[in-house]
């Protein structure tokens, strides 16, 4: 569905991007893991169109046709259905949840909207007794919550996912982790980037790992976590760590 | 509330318009009706400038430089052939002879004054903050240097006069009318939405498909086009035009109006720029006889200080009142029919 080859990204004048090749297939959840300045988020606001590579290609395939999304802007990116949710929730404070989520379907027509609604509302309960509330008056998860229908409400055959787990309780983070999985089951393809690298092996079929702006290690999420090079580097699972405290 | 009742609260509304500008019409002096035509006239431009600036966040002082365009072009549109020749002899052939009555007048005022914000837009609108402002402050100076200028257009410094008195209030109302309309249709449409999502976070509004620069350059054009059209009311409202008439002092007070009133309501833009208006004419005989000429503006500039610091988001925040709101909303639950939150005073917000 999605393909990066030899993306090159460059930030004003530090290069944050070198080589990134990357491929999501249509149904799959693949994780991508690594430090902070790894290259992540980075990689997410390439494919949405708001950043530029200056080398490489970022492909989309769709109902058999291929979409150069290098050459596109952002709105005909949303428009191809590849939803953005990005990194610390941005939700519209000011604006009521409600408008929120009508914003989501902005580059559609109005039909199915408020079908749409109700599926976030059966999704995400909490939305529905706040929807009048502002959104900058919900609490973190009910945010990320937000965020994530959002972008859900564009009916998205791609969705990327920035760091939903950020700053929320451990169970929050568990029932937002559950709900990428119903996503999916409802047949949206997910790129999750996550830095609780252990929640996310576990419920990624594939995974890369970027270090300094490359593709470090990839492969299944079920023998990247029993990598001893992730375990080390990435879980603090590895046998230095246990040595370590011995 | 119902929908009936609240259509029922738009033809009152309307009704009590129509009324007050009947009578106006009827029964008041010269002067009385001159000060209800500028109360409507900064209406407009208030709620213009509340669409423009509250609504999208842009921050825009350019409004005066907009109605020197539309009021000029508008102007000598309508002036008489017969003076024409000798107070605007550089005029081209197709102008001077051109004697256009208020509405074409009016019109092409307003599209100039629209078409100018769309060429300065394109540098000027990829600015923020007080950049815009500081850019928009430049258009205003730069268009009044340039009709100073350009005596055999302008007539320069002496202005324009004896403009033929189209304006009357019945235009301005209509006016009111279309400006309040195509606003308020607007803002509450996904255009509108689309507005305020840049407002409050660019980079999440173009993950949602937002083009921004097209939406910013839409909402300044139309600002400019109602301003360009109040312009023209007002040229022929006063029967004389300066340059100096669109200062930074008018940008001030169009800015203060939408601020206390409440960026991007425009309930809130008619209100303040009503009562402004007003208060300042019912203050000038108190300045005259206190011999305390600029009490107004200091008043004003109190009650601005006042109200960013008791009431930060203005008197109606961005929303609109209760019960002039129409349309198909989705149904509110039980027992949230409380006032919209907008209007409460904004808090941080929450996180757990």
């Amino acid at each position: 569905m999605l393909t990066l080859e030899g993306l090159d990204v460059w930030r004003g004048p530090s290069q944050v991007l070198r080589g990134i090749d990357l491929q999501v297939r249509a149904g799959e959840i693949v994780a991508l893991l690594g430090t902070n300045g790894a290259g992540k988020t980075s990689t997410l606001l390439t494919i949405s169109g708001q950043l530029r590579p200056r080398a490489g290609r970022s492909t989309l395939e769709i109902d058999g046709r291929r979409h150069d999304l290098a050459k596109l802007d952002p709105a005909a990116i949303v428009g191809l259905g590849v939803a953005h949710c990005p990194e610390g929730r941005q939700v519209f404070g000011g604006m009521t949840v409600l408008e929120n989520l009508r914003l989501g379907a902005y580059l559609r027509d109005a039909a199915g909207v408020p079908a749409d609604l109700e599926a976030m509302f059966g999704l995400f309960p909490i939305l529905a007794e706040r929807r009048s509330g502002l959104a900058g008056q919900l609490s973190g998860g009910e945010q990320m919550m937000l965020a994530i229908a959002r972008a859900l409400m564009s009916r998205p055959r791609l969705l990327l996912l920035d760091e939903p787990s950020l700053g929320l309780a451990p169970q929050l983070v568990e029932q937002i982790f559950t709900t990428i999985e119903e996503i999916r089951a409802n047949g949206t393809t997910v790129l999750l980037v996550e830095q609780n690298a252990a929640l996310a092996l576990e419920l990624a079929d594939r995974a890369y790992v970027l270090e300094s702006g490359a593709v470090h290690l990839e492969g299944q999420a079920s023998s990247l976590a029993a990598d001893p090079r992730v375990r080390e580097a990435y879980l603090g699972l590895g046998p230095t760590a246990v040595e370590a405290v011995l | 509330m119902s929908v009936e009742r609240h259509h029922l609260a738009w033809a009152l509304l309307a009704l009590a318009a129509v009324a007050i500008t009947a009578y106006g019409e009827a029964y008041l002096s010269g002067y009385g009706r001159t000060v209800l035509g500028f109360a409507g006239i900064y209406a407009i431009l208030a709620v213009s400038l509340s669409f423009s600036n509250g609504l999208t966040g842009l921050f825009s002082l350019g409004h005066p430089a907009f109605m020197m365009v539309g009021g000029y072009i508008a102007a000598i549109l309508t002036f008489p052939v017969s003076r024409k020749g000798f107070m605007l002899p550089d005029l081209p052939a197709w102008l001077a002879t051109a004697e256009l009555s208020l509405l074409p007048a009016t019109l092409a005022g307003g599209l100039t004054a629209a078409l100018v914000a769309v060429v300065v837009g394109f540098p000027v609108l990829r600015l923020r903050g007080h950049y815009l402002a500081v850019a928009t402050l430049g258009l205003i100076i730069v268009l009044r240097v340039v009709v100073n200028n350009a005596d055999g257009l302008t007539r320069g410094a002496l202005g324009l006069n004896g403009i033929p008195r189209l304006t009357n209030l019945w235009w301005i109302l209509l006016w009111l009318a279309i400006t309040l309309l195509v606003c308020w249709r607007l803002k509450h449409s996904s255009v509108g939405r689309s507005l305020m999502a840049i407002r409050e976070n660019e980079m999440a509004a173009a993950c949602m498909g937002v083009a921004r620069a097209r939406s910013k350059l839409v909402a300044f054009a139309l600002g400019a086009f109602f301003a360009g059209v109040a312009g023209a009311l007002w040229a022929h409202l006063l029967t004389n035009l300066t340059p100096n008439s669109f200062d930074l002092a008018l940008a001030f007070m169009l800015v203060v109006m939408v601020v206390i009133g409440g960026s991007g309501s425009l309930t809130g833009a008619i209100i303040a720029a009503v009562a402004i208006m007003l208060l300042r004419e019912f203050l000038r005989p108190l300045e005259q006889t206190m011999n305390a000429y600029g009490l107004v503006q200091i008043i004003i500039a109190v009650l601005l200080i006042g109200t960013l610091l008791l009431r930060p988001q203005g008197f109606f925040g961005s929303a609109e009142p209760r019960w002039l709101r129409l349309g198909k909303t989705v149904r509110e639950p039980e027992g949230s029919a409380a006032a919209d939150p907008r209007h409460r005073r904004a808090t941080a917000p929450a996180d757990n």
